[in-house]
């Protein structure tokens, strides 16, 4: 992985992180209803564990199939298949559904995985991901050429790690902002600013979603 | 399509609601008695610097007839922006609108010309009971997931009635909401603890009890609702039961602490049957866990000569308050309740729930009293000050006179009438002050009866909030 996926990862992250309905605004209410910023700090590990499992599944999952079919299959179904879903986002009224605020940790991590589920998370690392094979071949040609270890046959699991990678380095981003965003909230800002500033980051998300969906199978095709 | 920024009606506090606008419109029920006219929504012009202010100036008909529009309320508000589900980015648009006698929902658009809410969808009762299970549908609140609406009857049978769910985009029946009721039969209205997850509902009768008027026998069998039921909302299944003791007759309407952080409510109780005194009750979480219900204040009934009063109240000799409606201010200061049958709203300071100070009191109407509008002194009015609502600030209560039409014409026989009174609150002190310039009326409602209130934007009763 080039440190400019890494990079992309992180942004990816930052920007999922930056979306109240991830989290962020459910630590704040948890916070400010026990009168805890501690209960704030206690609320975001779990709920960035639910986002990690979310999109590890993805990336996963793609890394490993990336791994055993030919050349950009992955590259191009994965980008029917977020272009399809971005539109669905995009043209769809509905939202997430769900009653209860009172969750143990647990719950709390289960909420958040599917919530981040629900909103595609994993699914829009799905360039980066599909498209670190595509940077990886190069190399793995020159090894053979060179007559060195067959790179390409390196296997599924270690494919999945590489996903694993991925899904990691984009949550560390993502609780970070995360974090960031709660505690400025609950601490400085005040949540009024809500009402003026929160744009809609679906709308926008929806539309990420079909952009690099669309990029995705326009490199790779 | 939704917003790009969040509907400016929501408020993630009731400390930021309280600083909302004032309202320029209210929204009213409107039905025909006789059902040979269509029910309506009335628009009714509540801008002080407009010169049709006070006034009825938009008027949607219904395309059906005998539905008895009742309560109401939005498709979205301010739990649009509790932090499990945000949705932030829908409209404040919607009216809900439920016949209580047809059991047909009715869902009206005011976003284009809010003088003229337009009609876009007609829910029918077959609907309601083939995928619910209920009829007679009451209390419209917007939940966090869904819109919730109580209903007194079952689908098929007289009861149980309970809550359905209708969805947020399309207004479709989902279901039933409960998953465990338990023994739970009878059902009126409900509202909620959103962040402690809890749902309370308060219980009244079923159809075949209330439709053709107050049955005596059954008030006098003390067969009227007398509990609250206390829900796990996140389960849907009922965890607790209070009795009041069934002396308490008609548990009816629920009225929770706007502060999330608070887990207190006020219950009006319409009588009790041992001496025809009204009550208003605070249910409360103990220190066990457990929910408790306090009686904090008794109005006692007023005596009259019997010549002054119906048939139904003669043998008694007085006229019982009946306590229908109450409604707490958005900052959870100043609760007011109104008594149907002396025709009084009283105001009280519940700064501390448990010791409510009595602040202020108006009359107007009146079983015995039928107490005049101070602007047009010669009408006598009947009915009493019934369905309350307050804006969002506290300044200002809207009360309209009309109870359920056959109990109507119980108790006032030679005709209920029609009317919406504002009144002005010194919110520092308390104290309330009847509007002179602001008195529809009459003829003004074309022949119907008017019941609740919305105020456009939210008023004290439409929304819940999931930040303090």
């Amino acid at each position: 992985m080039t440190g400019g996926q890494l990079a992309v990862l992180a942004a990816l992250g930052a920007f999922h992180g930056l979306n109240p309905a991830m989290g962020w605004l459910f630590a704040v209410a948890r916070g400010m209803q026990e009168r805890s910023r501690a209960v704030l700090l206690r609320s975001v590990p779990p709920i960035a564990a639910g986002h990690l499992a979310s999109v590890a599944i993805v990336a996963a999952v793609v890394s490993a199939t990336e791994s055993v079919v030919a050349g950009n299959v992955v590259a191009i179904a994965g980008g029917v298949v977020l272009v399809g879903f971005g539109l669905w986002r995009l043209l769809s009224a509905r939202h997430f559904r769900w009653a209860g605020m009172r969750l143990s940790a647990a719950q709390l991590a289960g909420w958040s995985f599917l919530m981040s589920s629900a909103h595609g998370a994993g699914l829009m690392l799905l360039p980066v991901l599909a498209t670190t094979t595509e940077t990886a071949q190069p190399a793995g040609h020159a090894g053979h050429l060179a007559g060195a270890a067959p790179a390409g046959l390196s296997g599924t699991p270690a494919a999945a790690l590489d996903g694993l990678l991925a899904a990691g380095v984009h949550t560390v981003a993502m609780f970070a902002v995360l974090a960031l965003c709660a505690v400025l909230v609950y601490e400085f800002v005040g949540l009024s600013v809500l009402c003026r500033a929160w744009f809609n980051v679906d709308k926008l998300w929806a539309a990420v979603m079909v952009a690099a969906g669309a990029l995705t199978i326009a490199l790779t095709a | 399509m939704t917003r790009w920024t969040p509907d400016p009606t929501f408020y993630p506090s009731p400390r930021d609601a309280a600083g909302a606008p004032a309202e320029q419109l209210a929204y009213l029920a409107a039905f025909d008695r006789s059902a040979e006219q269509p029910d309506a929504i009335a628009v009714v012009d509540t801008d002080p610097g407009s010169a049709s202010y006070g006034t009825v100036v938009g008027w949607t008909e219904l395309p059906h007839t005998g539905d008895e529009v009742h309560h109401f309320g939005w498709n979205a508000c301010s739990s649009a922006l509790c932090p499990t589900a945000p949705h932030p980015h829908v409209e404040r648009r919607y009216l809900i609108v439920p016949g209580l006698r047809s059991s047909r929902i009715y869902v009206l658009d005011t976003k284009d010309d809010p003088r003229t809410p337009v009609l876009v969808k007609e829910i029918p009762a077959e609907e309601l009971a083939g995928k619910a299970g209920y009829s007679r549908p009451h209390t419209v609140h917007c939940g966090p997931d869904g819109i919730y609406v109580s209903a007194l009857g079952g689908g098929s049978s007289d009861g149980p009635g309970g809550i359905a769910v209708l969805d947020h985009t399309t207004f479709e029946v989902r279901g039933a909401w409960e998953s465990d009721r338990g023994d739970q039969y009878l059902a009126y209205d409900f509202w909620w603890h959103l962040t402690r997850d809890v749902l309370v509902s308060s219980e009244w009768g079923t159809p075949s009890m209330i439709e053709d008027g107050l049955v005596p026998e059954l008030l006098l069998g003390r067969k009227y609702g007398h509990r609250l039921h206390f829900w796990d909302l996140a389960k849907r299944s009922l965890v607790q039961t209070v009795d009041l003791g069934d002396q308490y007759q008609m548990t009816l309407e629920l009225r929770p602490a706007h502060d999330p952080r608070k887990e207190y409510g006020f219950l009006g109780v319409v009588t009790s049957v041992e001496d025809l005194s009204a009550s208003v009750w605070v249910w409360h979480r103990g220190d066990d866990g457990q929910f408790a219900v306090t009686k904090v204040i008794d109005v006692p009934a007023e005596p009259a000569d019997a010549g002054a009063l119906p048939p139904a109240l003669q043998p008694f000799g007085a006229v019982p308050p009946l306590i229908t409606d109450i409604d707490l201010s958005v900052d959870d200061r100043f609760l007011y309740v109104s008594c149907w049958g002396t025709g009084e709203l009283k105001q009280f300071d519940v700064s501390d729930p448990f010791h409510p100070v009595q602040t202020g009191s108006v009359r107007l109407g009146g079983v015995a009293g039928r107490v005049a509008h101070p602007s047009f002194p010669d009408e006598r009015l009947a009915g009493g000050p019934q369905m309350v609502e307050i804006s969002r600030d506290g300044r200002r209560v809207y009360v309209t006179n009309s109870l359920y039409g056959s109990w109507d014409d119980q108790f006032y026989p030679d005709g209920v009438g029609a009317w919406l009174a504002k009144i002005d609150v010194d919110t520092e002190n308390g104290g309330m002050t009847l509007d002179p310039n602001f008195f529809p009326h009459g003829d003004e409602f074309r022949g119907r009866r008017v019941h609740q209130v919305r105020l456009q934007g939210g008023d004290a009763s439409s929304d819940s909030y999931c930040f303090p």
